[in-house]
């Protein structure tokens, strides 16, 4: 009786682990379908205004870019403003994340605040910026003209559109930083610093020596979190300028966007996406460890 | 720690001060707007006194707008019924599909295990576009354009995710002795789960529930390529009222104050979950 059961009973829990994961992932499993469908797409050359001259190219549109002024573009502004988003975050929220760093009660309040541009959906905090940039009755566009800048556009300027999208992008995403770089702040061993203090070490020398070193891993997943967002940006630029003003913020989502519904040119959209796929992915590679590490070390703390 | 100076704490009291301005001013001014009539709004110097009106508000909700014009329709209500509908489901089911698998990933060893855990994490980091748009021409095909069960289910790669890996972590964090022992005083595995397992990780799967509605009321794109006007969220709601309301800005801003209030209010319900749930579940708070 029980030598008949036990084998069975060992392979009840062999399935077990799978039955219980397989929903969620056949859920996603139609995702990859899709994923197919668009590699496929990048090596066409598909128009749904003109089907008849549907065909296959292979990597045609992938060599068109290399020779595209406008690719170049995409690529030049995507990095200008992933750079861009992330360098100013960063050091903005690990100025707040340190400011903040002793728990007391209006440090608290305040972090909690922090949260709120965060929890704001992107779309809507561009809409709110631009209602707040409105050139006849936005509140910055009337603080800036007491500061005694005449004709500042903001987003409908090519000089400023860059300016203003990466300023409401530090509006949500700082706090990102921040409370991740804070709860950093707060799990880090005391001994070193109160060491430190006994020796009366300088300050600057403790940071750079002791905090910085500490923080590093914090540091580089919340960066990498980032990038690989900001990479993808569409929410903020979308619904501020739809790109523009011309090709001024042509990101790589909003250039694929527009060539899919626009320009109706499905392969080069697919193809352009695929390139920004390439990259997130080496990216992601790189935060996943980074991520796992930290995973861990949460885990080992609790 | 060290002592500081007076001079210090004002200092940084200060800074404190001009953060908060910055990352508040936005929301504070906008809700300002919304209480202000058209011309309000349009004065120039902008002031922070007004007779405050609350007919942005009475005619979103009754969804008809008296003009000089005439009567103008809005489904602005429409949307955020939508939002609340999408976001829920998709967070039901998220939840019904993500614990399990949480729960496994987070107690057997199994062959592959690994790899299906961060081939559902890296949903989470390719672009969005590169499968919606294919998605968009297969949904026409097989009738789920436009749909609520098509968004709900495309919702789930923002949900699941988020669940799994913030459930699981939980689910770690629990020791299985408490479950071995109730196996052995006689108890199926379905019964270890239900009665031991999940209300012992409640906390965490409430907290991942939460900022998994929070990202899916958030969620702009999907439902910008996946849904036509009358099943919009209020994210890309909004963005088509601007358009066909124009000039109406005491609206528009009421419309957004509408729109941000409920996740505003569960991220401050469940602030001391966001720390893990934003870095899906590497840092502790």
């Amino acid at each position: 009786m029980t030598a008949v059961a036990a084998p069975i009973r060992r392979r009840k829990t062999h399935l077990l682990p799978y039955l219980l994961s397989l929903p969620a992932l056949l859920v996603c499993i139609g995702i990859l379908i899709p994923f197919v469908t668009a590699v496929y797409y990048s090596l066409l050359r598909f128009r749904l205004n003109m089907p008849a001259m549907k065909g296959f190219i292979w990597f045609g549109n992938y060599e068109a870019f290399l020779s595209d002024a406008e690719f170049w573009n995409t690529v030049r502004v995507s990095l200008e403003y992933t750079a861009l988003t992330v360098g100013v975050e960063l050091l903005f929220g690990l100025a707040i994340a340190l400011l903040l760093q002793k728990q007391t009660r209006f440090n608290n309040f305040a972090s909690i605040m922090l949260l709120l541009p965060l929890m704001t959906a992107p779309a809507l905090a561009s809409l709110m910026w631009k209602l707040m940039t409105n050139p006849n009755f936005g509140i910055l566009s009337y603080f800036v003209q007491l500061m005694g800048v005449q004709d500042f556009k903001w987003a409908s300027s090519p000089n400023s559109a860059l300016f203003t999208v990466v300023l409401v992008d530090v509006w949500v995403y700082t706090p990102f930083i921040m409370i991740l770089l804070l709860a950093g702040l707060r799990s880090l061993p005391k001994q070193p610093f109160e060491a430190a203090a006994l020796d009366g070490v300088p300050r600057h020398f403790v940071f750079f020596r002791i905090t910085l070193p500490m923080l590093t891993p914090y540091i580089i997943t919340a960066a990498l979190f980032r990038l690989l967002d900001s990479i993808q940006q569409f929410d903020i630029i979308y619904p501020m300028t739809q790109g523009g003003p011309g090709n001024t913020l042509l990101v790589f989502q909003v250039r694929a966007y527009l060539e899919f519904y626009q320009y109706t040119n499905v392969g080069r959209s697919a193809a352009l996406l695929m390139i920004l796929w390439a990259i997130t992915y080496a990216l992601s590679n790189v935060f996943i460890k980074q991520w796992l590490r930290l995973r861990e070390r949460a885990r080992g703390l609790a | 720690m060290e002592h500081t100076s007076l001079l210090e704490r004002i200092l940084r009291g200060v800074a404190v001060s001009a953060i908060l301005a910055f990352f508040l001013f936005p929301i504070f001014w906008i809700f300002l707007m919304s209480f202000q009539t058209n011309e309000q709004v349009l004065r120039i110097p902008p002031s922070l006194f007004f007779e405050p009106t609350t007919i942005n508000y009475t005619s979103l909700i009754t969804g008809k707008l008296q003009t000089a014009a005439g009567s103008l329709d809005l489904a602005f209500m429409q949307n955020l019924w939508n939002s609340v509908l999408l976001s829920t489901c998709s967070v039901a089911l998220a939840l019904l599909l993500g614990v399990p698998a949480a729960y496994a990933f987070a107690r057997f060893k199994f062959p592959l295990s690994e790899d299906i855990a961060f081939t559902l994490l890296s949903f989470r980091f390719a672009p969005p576009l590169l499968v919606l748009l294919p998605l968009a021409l297969y949904f026409q095909d097989i009738g789920l354009n436009d749909t609520y069960i098509g968004l709900i289910w495309i919702y789930q790669l923002i949900a699941l995710p988020l669940i799994l890996w913030i459930v699981r972590g939980y689910f770690e964090d629990i020791s299985p002795d408490i479950e071995y022992a109730y196996r052995i005083a006689g108890h199926s595995w379905l019964q270890t789960f239900t009665r031991i397992a999940i209300p012992l990780a409640r906390p965490g799967i409430a907290a991942a529930g939460l900022l998994a509605f929070i990202f899916c009321w958030n969620n702009f794109v999907f439902a910008l390529i996946l849904a036509s006007a009358d099943k919009q969220p209020v994210t890309v709601g909004a963005l088509a009222f601007v358009t066909a309301s124009g000039i109406q800005y005491g609206q528009i801003a009421a419309a957004i104050v509408l729109s941000v209030t409920p996740t505003l209010a569960l991220a401050l319900y469940a602030q001391r979950y966001l720390v893990e749930g934003l870095s899906l579940g590497a840092v502790k708070g």
